[in-house]
């Protein structure tokens, strides 16, 4: 029972912070600290707030946008490093944005938009996002090409089908299940992003962690407790979904 | 020919980008390192070493150490507390280990300012803790607990636990259990089949989680700002400042510089110990 502290430990740190922003996000009174009564009215407020669905809103363009290039950017680049070259150094070039620090990344892509000079907006963090989305994809698809067979490939050739036949007959629906985790990697990458957006977002178009982020530094306020609750549901349900749908599609 | 084509259709678009948004990025940075900035902000392409020597400044230099230790502290903490972890999670049943992987990711995947906020919510001196303490007549002065430095301590560990148990989960759980009963039967004891046979063989994985934990809490500036409320500057926040507000970028440049270089070290030496294990494997 003694060497499970360490265990029950963790959990009671990762959690006991979180359950008590969801018990406060039900507070009735105006401290975010101690309890004034059971109420709703701070999600009232948070469905009101025009500053954190814009926020919001930006943030799922973001999202989107950065996803759908790192998808095909990623997709393509796993197979290429893995079927087509050796190299160490396109290898690092595509596992840099991984360990790179992300103040580094974010000081450097504002030295990069204000040489070329790009007026910052929401375009501008899309770009940057889509930098470590692609690294993202790019990496979780090529954990599925080590389990796919080769072999494979080489009978749709020798069978007479060309390259691009090839790839998205064979390739690509083989890869399918790594192209789809890999794209909901670099979604919630990028919807929890803040330190890349913050350098490069314009003022006008913050993205929700921007919003979150001067709400904080403004003052604590029992609003954020109920974005907190609503952001862990979501995250919550779509956990669940996943691995609902991963376990369909290995059944079949 | 054709073969040529391929490899650029498939390589040439990721790699292009990466080169654009990242290589190039990158190169910009390092060569501000050796400019200076002009009088209202903006560059003067004129060489100069005064950014390094303004690094080492005593002024400066604590504050890289400080970070250094900060992190350092954080990782050490999160190994301490992430390798029993790992050890109890791999030796679950299968739907308990499912459960808890699951719970220990998904306050991962809440958003890291609200995570660093819960902490807010804590520690502030009408927070729970502090009522806590005092309900308990523990202490009979609410406590000083935010902005410290056990403060951003506790930030980053909570932010970044989960990254170095992950790790030593899969490798502690690939490990192949004959190993440990051959141990076991050849007379080592427990604790000494895990020191000669575990231990080494999760070193890897135990380097990984420390890069892990190191790298996202050293160029941190968010938890520094707002649960160590601006007493204790990291280097994240110096960098942060020099390129936001102070616009003095290659002082700023500089200082990044100073992080990556940190990074490559320890990237290194996880680089050296993996090929040396790999080699003894062979031995």
């Amino acid at each position: 029972m003694l060497k499970r502290i360490p265990f029950w430990f963790t959990y009671v740190f990762l959690w006991v912070p979180i359950l008590v922003v969801v018990a406060m996000s039900f507070n009735a009174g105006d401290s975010p600290y101690s309890w004034g009564g059971f109420g709703l009215n701070w999600y009232g407020e948070l469905a009101g707030d025009q500053e954190i669905r814009t926020g919001l809103v930006n943030t799922l363009i973001v999202a989107a946008g950065s996803t759908a290039i790192a998808t095909v950017l990623g997709t393509l680049l796993a197979v290429g490093l893995a079927r087509h070259t050796r190299s160490k150094v396109l290898d690092a070039i595509a596992t840099l944005p991984v360990i790179l620090p992300d103040i580094v990344m974010a000081i450097g892509l504002l030295a990069f938009y204000s040489l070329i000079q790009l007026t910052l907006g929401l375009y501008s963090v899309l770009l940057a996002h889509a930098v470590f989305g692609t690294a993202a994809v790019a990496a979780v698809v090529r954990t599925r090409l080590t389990v796919s067979d080769p072999a494979l490939e080489e009978a749709s050739r020798d069978l007479g089908a060309n390259g691009l036949t090839t790839f998205l007959r064979i390739t690509l629906p083989t890869l399918a299940p790594g192209i789809v985790a890999g794209a909901l990697l670099a979604f919630t990458l990028s919807v929890d992003e803040f330190v890349i957006a913050f350098f490069t977002a314009g003022p006008q178009s913050p993205t929700l962690p921007i919003v979150i982020y001067s709400m904080v530094r403004f003052g604590v306020t029992p609003e954020i407790n109920a974005l907190a609750t609503v952001l862990l549901a979501v995250t919550f349900t779509a956990i669940l979904a996943v691995q609902r749908l991963t376990r369909l599609t290995e059944r079949r | 020919m054709k073969a040529k084509l391929e490899r650029i259709t498939l390589l040439g678009p990721g790699l292009g980008y990466l080169t654009a948004l990242m290589v190039v990025p990158l190169a910009l940075v390092l060569s501000y390192t050796i400019f200076q900035r002009g009088r209202f902000g903006g560059l003067v392409y004129e060489p100069t070493t005064e950014n390094f020597r303004r690094a080492v400044d005593p002024l400066y230099l604590d504050v890289l150490v400080t970070s250094a230790w900060i992190a350092g502290v954080t990782t050490l903490l999160a190994l301490l507390i992430g390798y029993p972890t790992a050890y109890v999670i791999a030796r679950l049943p299968a739907r308990a280990k499912t459960i808890a992987l699951v719970a220990l990711v998904l306050p991962f995947w809440t958003n890291f300012l609200i995570r660093t906020y819960a902490w807010i919510v804590l520690l502030s001196p009408a927070g729970l803790v502090n009522d806590a303490l005092t309900g308990w007549g523990l202490v009979d002065e609410p406590l000083q607990l935010l902005y410290t430095k056990p403060a951003i301590i506790a930030g980053l560990l909570y932010s970044y636990l989960p990254l170095m148990v992950l790790p030593l989960y899969a490798s502690l759980e690939k490990q192949d259990h004959e190993l440990l009963e051959a141990a076991a039967n050849l007379g080592a004891r427990p604790a000494r089949a895990f020191l000669t046979v575990t231990l080494p063989l999760t070193l890897p994985a135990m380097l990984t989680g420390c890069v892990f934990v190191f790298v996202p809490s050293l160029g941190n500036f968010v938890v520094p700002e707002l649960l160590g409320g601006g007493r204790t500057a990291m280097v994240g926040n110096l960098v942060r400042d020099q390129f936001l507000k102070a616009r003095d970028w290659p002082f700023g440049a500089t200082l990044a510089l100073a992080v990556v270089a940190m990074l490559a070290v320890l990237l290194l030496i996880q680089a050296w110990s993996g090929r040396r294990l790999q080699g003894a494997d062979r031995a």
